[in-house]
């Protein structure tokens, strides 16, 4: 107990606020990691993901009529309030005749950055149909 | 009654598809000799983006589409003159998509012209198209009306040549958000063309323009988009009225620009969204269109539809058949010099699906 208190005390003294501090590089490389993905996700979203030579955007220029602004939100469809990854997964299983991907999967996490970033600037709209 | 309240009157008493003539030739008699033609009815069926999977297999939803489509107008009765087919009727231009598409559409009673979209020229710049189903533009007269087919999804020539193979072309064109796209155009030849056809006729022949892309400037992201509409434009100001039929956007939309009015064509395929819900873009959706309900993605068919055309003194009552969802009629307004939707034009009228965002 007193050496993880005198570990912390130690850590304190010789980095001083070392948890809010980080410098315009940090911004910019950190932006440049979400762009990657954002990238990756562009690139997926015009893809033949399923079987049947469908992408997301032929349906969904831009990713526009996507609403990820909205969610979660109730899909009487599915009869609950739903995350825009399941109806990701939903989009792949029935108009793209495909498998759904895993709900953490670098790839879903890739589309979801795409999908915000084509909606960035809207207000959030929680339960908006 | 006010003539006004008469026409909406019509509207709500569904008294039918077509005004009445008595009540036209009194418009028309202000000042300009009445357009003299024959009645007649036509469908018009697009869009229906054929994709060839592998072998024998085709994307089911897309065939499923053009097949309800063909079925329909076969129901009509009295059936149609003809049938306007407004392009894309493959997806990758591939001739197994547009050999799948000739053959459905074999099954299709009344004759066929043809429109051609980006989706069936990119891949051998029209070659197969004009050998074995059109030309690329041309002109007929029916019943006292003049029609003019134009090829509208013409680029420029160095977009055309930047591409390595013609699929790499085909499949740069064939996505509606590149940001590598190029312009929709006419071009010159066709322009002059255009203007040495119209020659020929008087002012107040009845016209009727079919193009695959509107003549006029919606959405330059999404080739929502003629880059010389308005020289066509220009070429279509001497007649009393002209009307644009065009495919290519997917949704319902109507415009009147002067004396020219402007109706796109369901597609059989999918809805596109409208430009106002891609909110990183300005667009110029035209104010006048009384917007699709929003499409349930859960049911297949919504959405999607076909148009049945009827032709009545020189203007145009657009039937818009939405599988789905109800039917909406929209139809020129003598007394406001534009199209009005018979149920939803006045913006105390409209309904929650119709607000896209
Ligand atoms: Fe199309
Ligand atoms: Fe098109």
């Amino acid at each position: 107990m007193f050496t993880r208190a005198l570990f912390i005390a130690c850590l304190l003294l010789a980095l001083p606020a070392q948890g809010d501090e980080f410098t315009k590089e940090d911004l910019k490389r950190w932006e440049a990691e979400y762009m990657k993905v954002m990238e990756k996700g562009e690139k997926l979203f015009h893809s033949t993901l399923g079987s049947n030579k469908v992408s997301c955007d032929q349906c969904h220029p831009n990713a526009a009529n996507t609403h990820p602004e909205t969610y979660p939100k109730f899909q009487k469809q599915l009869g609950k309030v739903a995350t825009l990854r399941e109806m990701i997964n939903w989009c792949l299983k029935n108009p793209l005749e495909g498998n759904p991907l895993p709900l953490d999967s670098d790839e879903m996490i890739a589309l979801e950055a795409y999908i915000t970033w084509e909606r960035r600037g809207t207000p959030l709209a929680p339960g908006k149909h | 009654m006010k003539r006004r309240n008469f026409l909406k009157g019509v509207g709500l008493a569904g008294l039918g598809a077509t005004l009445p003539f008595s009540l036209v030739e009194v418009v028309w008699g202000l000042g300009s000799k009445p357009a003299e033609h024959e009645s007649f009815t036509f469908a018009y069926i697009s869009d229906s983006h054929l994709t060839h999977i592998q072998g024998a297999r085709f994307t089911q939803n897309f065939d499923q589409g053009l097949r309800k489509a063909i079925l329909e107008v076969n129901l009509m009765n009295p059936p149609p003159d003809f049938v306007i087919y407004g392009g894309d009727l493959a997806q990758l231009g591939k001739r197994e998509e547009l050999d799948h598409g000739l053959e459905l559409l074999s099954g299709l009673k009344p004759p066929l012209k043809w429109v051609i979209g980006e989706h069936d020229f990119y891949l051998d710049m029209g070659e197969y198209w004009q050998d074995k189903i059109s030309p690329l533009y041309y002109s007929f007269d029916h019943k006292g009306v003049h029609f003019v087919v134009l090829n509208s999804i013409l680029t420029y020539q160095d977009w055309i040549k930047k591409w390595s193979t013609p699929m790499e072309r085909m499949l740069n064109m064939a996505r509606l958000d590149n940001p590598q796209g190029s312009p929709f155009m006419v071009g010159e030849a066709q322009l002059r063309w255009l203007k040495e056809d119209l020659a020929k006729y008087e002012r107040n022949v009845p016209l009727v323009v079919l193009s695959h892309s509107p003549l006029y400037k919606i959405f330059k992201p999404w080739n929502f988009w003629t880059d010389d509409a308005e020289g066509v434009q220009k070429l279509l100001q001497r007649f009393h009225r002209v009307t644009v039929l065009h495919g290519h956007v997917h949704q319902v939309l109507y415009n009147q620009i002067g004396n020219i009015t402007f109706y796109a064509m369901m597609a059989t395929a999918w809805p596109w969204p409208y430009p106002v819900s891609y909110v990183q873009k300005p667009n110029q959706v035209p104010k006048l269109t009384v917007f699709m309900n929003r499409a349930d993605p859960f049911h297949q068919r919504d959405g999607t539809g076909w148009d049945i055309l009827d032709l009545e003194n020189g203007t145009l009552t657009n039937h818009y058949q939405l599988w789905m969802n109800e039917n909406r009629t929209v139809a020129f307004d003598f007394k406001l010099e534009h199209p009005v939707d018979r149920n939803y034009q006045d913006p105390e009228k409209r309904i929650p699906p119709q607000f896209h965002y």
